[in-house]
């Protein structure tokens, strides 16, 4: 992709946009992967987190204060810290600690114990009263699960994708300090190590782009389906 | 036929047992009404619960029909909770289903995928309640008379034998509360439903009840057929739930009385008795005079029944008493 002359003069030490558009598709690739699997960890990791709590369905305090512990010891690692501890597990799981296959195992497991207090606390949301109706319908456990709580949730489930889809947004621009690439690596690279402000100019503004984005989606998600 | 055999229950509460049912044993049977009355906090909430096991009783047994609920597994337990149905006070309905799918909830819940006898069923409960034109909007959209009736449509998707009904018409309007336990009123008598309500309001158990249980703080103080417990109640509170339906003198009328002259009495008629004019005929009969102060006609589900409070004077009082006796009116003297 070649400049045009205007871009050159905004942004004179931009040469090659193409290699931002790469950026671009490379942080995309990491926030949908990561954003999957916090999803599908998260999600049952809440329900578990709801369902085992004090006073729930199937109250097991041993099992709710070890995964709540757990949650809150991943929780209070700053990322950037958590993604170098985890460099050997990253390595383990994934055969290499760079790029966008080595950026996803820290950016799941950072960002899933976040999704899973979000989801427990959408499901207290939801009525003690539908439960108990439920209930006394013959409702087994599983069917209340899925046909009840995430039905009924679903609003504040959404809420809580789109909370954690912008975190995971800063993560992997945080990514970028060691080598998982994207548009925080450019802006760490060119931005910050070689004095390149307009490149920092860019990637920031692509990323505030990128979260008002998200926020819309989600909020227009959210809206559809609450029904109170 | 719902038994209730030595049945107690208490709550764990900071390590301490915390009573709320003292032990009791009840029947209700099949193709009645029966009520539950009592105050907030008497243990009506936990009885009902007791039915369908929402609450496991700490002692005792729990039947229902032939089974006794206590003994059942839970996979047997949620296949009997199916045949009993159960609205609510705040209908409990699934705010993110329309109304069709609320009221197919349940049949899906046991295992029912075929579309077309799901639609035909629902279609079938919501025109029993009234609704078919609101078979695709969100409870969010009704007013609450509708969402109950939307929760009773729910009730009876799976055919059940006993609907249970948890304070249905508290959250609701005089006359929306009307409707719906005339709603209630008419399932029992066409489908044959044993119904098992309970309410703070005697006026309810009057409309729509059979029988009826008076709870406080956790004892039956009283139970017994409706027209029975209302015109004779016994124990301080049922005097309590029975006057708010039904206004006693007040203490000026009461102070009033004991300046009339004659003996004060109070004459209940129930059923036929208040539809004839024996109190006139055993006036003339016996040449008694009397003096009428207080008095009310009213229904008992349907049974009419009336009561008199009246001065009664004359030489053959005591045989206008026994006249009055043999016609089926009950005398209670007031000034004695």
């Amino acid at each position: 992709m070649s400049s045009t002359p205007i871009l050159q003069t905004l942004f004179p030490n931009i040469d090659d946009w193409g290699e931002i558009g790469r950026a671009c598709i490379d942080t995309l690739l990491m926030l949908g992967g990561s954003l999957l699997l916090t999803g599908l960890i998260g999600l049952p990791l809440g329900v578990l987190l709801y369902l085992t709590g004090k006073g729930q369905l199937r109250p097991m305090p041993k099992l709710y204060a070890i995964t709540s512990l757990l949650v809150n010891i991943l929780r209070s690692v700053p990322f950037i810290i958590l993604m170098i501890v985890l460099m050997p597990v990253t390595y383990f799981l994934v055969g290499t600690k760079l790029g966008i296959r080595g950026a996803i195992p820290p950016l799941v497991i950072g960002a899933a114990p976040f999704f899973a207090r979000l989801v427990e606390t959408a499901l207290r949301e939801v009525e003690q009263g539908v439960i108990e109706a439920s209930q006394a319908m013959g409702a087994s456990l599983w069917q209340i699960v899925r046909h009840v709580l995430l039905p009924e949730a679903r609003g504040g489930l959404f809420a809580g994708i789109t909370v954690t889809a912008i975190a995971l947004v800063g993560y992997t621009a945080m990514g970028g300090a060691i080598g998982s690439g994207g548009l925080g690596d450019l802006a760490y690279r060119y931005g910050y190590l070689s004095y390149k402000s307009d490149y920092m100019l860019v990637t920031v503004a692509l990323l505030i782009v990128l979260v008002q984005l998200l926020q819309m989606l989600g909020d227009r998600i959210v809206a559809r389906y609450s029904r109170r | 036929m719902i038994r209730f055999v030595d049945v107690h229950k208490s709550y764990r509460v900071d390590r301490r047992d915390i009573p709320a049912l003292q032990p009791f044993s009840l029947d209700i049977a099949d193709g009645e009404v029966f009520g539950i009355i009592g105050l907030s906090g008497a243990g009506k909430s936990t009885l009902i619960r007791l039915i369908n096991l929402l609450e496991r009783p700490s002692g005792g047994k729990i039947l229902v029909g032939d089974i006794e609920m206590t003994a059942l597994a839970e996979p047997a337990l949620r296949e009997q909770r199916r045949r009993i149905g159960m609205i609510f006070q705040h209908f409990n309905l699934l705010a993110s289903q329309t109304v069709a799918d609320n009221v197919a909830f349940p049949m899906r819940l046991a295992g029912e995928r075929n579309a077309a006898t799901l639609r035909d069923r629902v279609n079938e409960l919501l025109a029993r309640v009234g609704l078919t034109a609101h078979a695709d909007k969100y409870p969010s959209q009704l007013s609450g008379g509708q969402k109950q009736r939307v929760g009773i449509a729910r009730a009876l998707a799976n055919r059940p034998s006993i609907l249970l009904c948890d304070e249905a018409t508290s959250a609701l309007d005089p006359q929306t509360t009307a409707s719906v336990l005339e709603l209630l009123a008419e399932i029992n008598r066409e489908l044959k439903l044993t119904i098992v309500l309970i309410t703070h309001e005697m006026d309810v158990v009057r409309r729509v009840c059979d029988r009826v249980a008076v709870l406080d703080a956790g004892v039956i103080v009283e139970s017994g057929t409706v027209v029975d417990v209302f015109l004779h109640p016994q124990h301080a509170t049922t005097k309590r739930f029975v006057n708010e339906a039904l206004p006693e003198e007040t203490a000026g009328e009461q102070t009033a009385f004991s300046q009339v002259q004659g003996r004060l009495l109070r004459l209940s008629f129930r059923g036929d008795t208040t539809l004839t004019p024996t109190l006139g005929r055993v006036a003339r009969e016996t040449g008694i005079d009397f003096n009428i102060l207080a008095g009310r006609i009213d229904r008992i589900k349907h049974l009419p029944y009336g009561q008199l409070t009246l001065a009664m004077q004359g030489e053959r009082v005591d045989a206008a008493l026994v006249a009055l006796r043999e016609a089926g009116i009950e005398i209670e003297e007031l000034n004695r």
